[in-house]
């Protein structure tokens, strides 16, 4: 007689009526393939923990994103905000869709132009460029975006020594009705900080003004918050135009539209309930449109948006460590993959699919990482099937940020692959190895030997 | 460890129990296992039964059934 297919036994208490605090099921069907390659040949050539970033869907969502604004808006230009993922691979990607590079430090500069980005579509945003980088930034015509003001007696300073006019913008602040309101970034619009450097700006000879730059916080929730910021930013500009009769070349809105993952203790999924990228285009154009510019004069629009391009884009692949019993009865589940890789689980309550087929019984679950660390939560609470030791999940919507901040913090960092649309698979970056270490480290002579 | 005597577990995979009146879901090999508890069956017979019928390995089994009888004892459905 052949034998049944063996699952754990299982028991769950029925709490009709009770709010569950686990929320909805993450996924009803198992993620056993990314753009068609079987995740278990994934992890079998690659190793477990792993990140996949699908080509395709990143060429989608730029053209989708572009499609948006530009049936609405005559001039549209993309950035590709690099510290969002800052892979070459990925950066080449937006490249090749013709979006520019937005940068905030020295280091993301260099590796702009190392991708081959003109300095000239290099948007240089941030509160902490150094002289040197600012020197780097005016000598290849950078868009400077200035943040504070001791930022613009520096420039002043460079482009006298150089000789060399620069190119600058201001990052402004401002309130658009969203708590807490950022205002550490840039100048401010209400108290008139803003209109004051931009008239100290027009009467320096070495700085020629060609925008306006906000950026109003990140996963932005309301698409009316921007129509809020794009009035204002107007106002600056037709106001330099009445007074200077000068012309800014563009308006730049930053990024922060929200992406399709789900807030933690949001009541319903992001994927059904935050704005389209349509919405947030909607509220900006019209914004732009019906302030009071010139028929004939509407500036550039530019756009940064970060995590909204690149989240859903991304998959991390994990492999079920072991199964314990907390004190409470809940089950835990210890993956291979924990905070340190997967910084955004402090934000969002991911959504994770097991990797091969499973039935219809679950069980409530924490995930856990491998870190000894009590803050290694992956998920707090999330209704999974029965996952056996050695079994794979897909951790979705991690495009965004993890591939940046990940923390080199008791595991070594995973590799990074890209699935092509031609369905190919290649490395983009290798894991870290402990050579890697012992390459920047080095050990003062009388600390080399000792006798246990 | 037997199961507490006035437990009731349908063949639909439903346990409930009426001195609390809570109830509770089992699938299927759960709901086997509370059978042969019920029987009075050791967790070695149950393992072995359940050897006999799935394709599953001891290791694998004795871990998983021991977890189940901590949550069933959570649960207080032990005598
Ligand atoms: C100046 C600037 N532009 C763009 C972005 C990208 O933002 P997001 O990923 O929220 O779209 C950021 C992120 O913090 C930023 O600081």
């Amino acid at each position: 007689m052949e034998k049944q297919k063996y699952e754990r036994p299982l028991i769950k208490k029925l709490e009709s009526g009770m709010p569950n605090k686990f929320g909805t099921r993450t996924g009803y069907q198992p993620t056993t393939h990314i753009e068609n390659v079987p995740v278990k040949d994934l992890i079998k050539k690659y190793d477990s923990p792993l990140f996949v970033i699908s080509e395709k869907q990143i060429r989608n969502n730029v053209r989708k994103a572009k499609q948006a604004f530009e049936t609405r808006y005559p001039k549209v230009q993309f950035a590709w905000s690099y510290k969002t993922n800052y892979l070459d691979a990925v950066c080449r990607t937006f490249h090749q869709e013709g979006s520019w590079a937005e940068v905030v430090s020295g280091f993301e500069f260099s590796k702009a132009l190392n991708n081959g980005v003109n300095g000239s579509k290099i948007i240089f945003n941030g509160p902490g460029k150094s002289d040197k980088d600012l020197k780097m930034a005016i000598e290849n015509n950078a868009l400077i975006h200035i943040d504070h003001l001791e930022e613009f007696y520096s420039i002043r300073q460079i482009t006298e020594k150089l000789n060399k006019k620069a190119k600058v913008a201001i990052r402004v602040n401002m309130d658009t009705g969203i708590y807490p309101m950022w205002d550490r970034f840039g100048f401010n619009y209400e108290n008139g900080q803003a209109w004051d450097v931009l008239n100290k700006i027009i009467r320096t000879d070495s700085m020629e003004l060609v925008g306006l730059h906000t950026h109003i916080g990140t996963f932005m929730l309301a698409a009316s918050a921007y129509s809020a910021a794009a009035y204002k930013l107007a106002d600056l500009a037709v106001s330099i135009r009445k007074k200077y009769n000068h012309e800014i070349k563009y308006i730049d809105m930053g990024g922060g539209f929200s992406s399709k993952n789900t807030l933690k203790g949001a009541y319903l999924p992001g994927q059904d309930v935050n704005p389209s990228i349509d919405e947030f285009a909607e509220a900006i154009t019209s914004a732009l449109i019906n302030s009071n510019f010139e028929k004939g004069h509407l500036p550039i629009l530019i756009l940064e948006t970060g995590r909204a391009l690149i989240d859903d884009t991304s998959y991390l692949l994990g492999t079920v460590l072991s199964n314990k019993r907390l004190s409470d009865g809940r089950r835990s589940t210890i993956l291979d993959a924990g905070v340190n890789i997967l910084f955004t689980s402090f934000w969002y309550d991911h959504k994770i699919t097991p990797a091969q087929p499973f039935t219809q019984y679950t069980e409530d679950t924490v995930l856990y990482g491998p870190l000894c660390m009590n803050i290694d939560v992956v998920r707090n609470n999330v209704n999974l099937p029965l996952l056996n030791k050695g079994e794979h999940v897909v951790i979705h919507n991690v495009g965004a940020y993890n591939m940046t901040q990940w923390m080199q913090f008791i595991t070594l960092r995973p590799r990074i692959v890209m699935i092509d649309e031609k369905e190919q698979v290649s490395l983009l970056r290798e894991r870290e190895t402990l050579s890697n270490f012992l390459e920047m480290e080095s050990v003062p002579e009388h600390l080399k030997t000792f006798d246990l | 460890m037997k199961l507490k005597s006035d437990v009731a577990v349908s063949d639909s995979g439903f346990v409930f129990l009426p001195t609390t009146g809570e109830s509770f879901s089992v699938n299927p090999i759960g709901s086997e296992v509370l059978q042969l508890l019920k029987e009075g069956k050791s967790i070695q017979e149950i393992s072995n039964q359940i050897l006999d019928k799935f394709d599953t390995e001891p290791l694998i089994i004795d871990k998983d059934l021991s977890d189940f009888m901590e949550i069933l004892n959570h649960y207080s459905l032990l005598e």
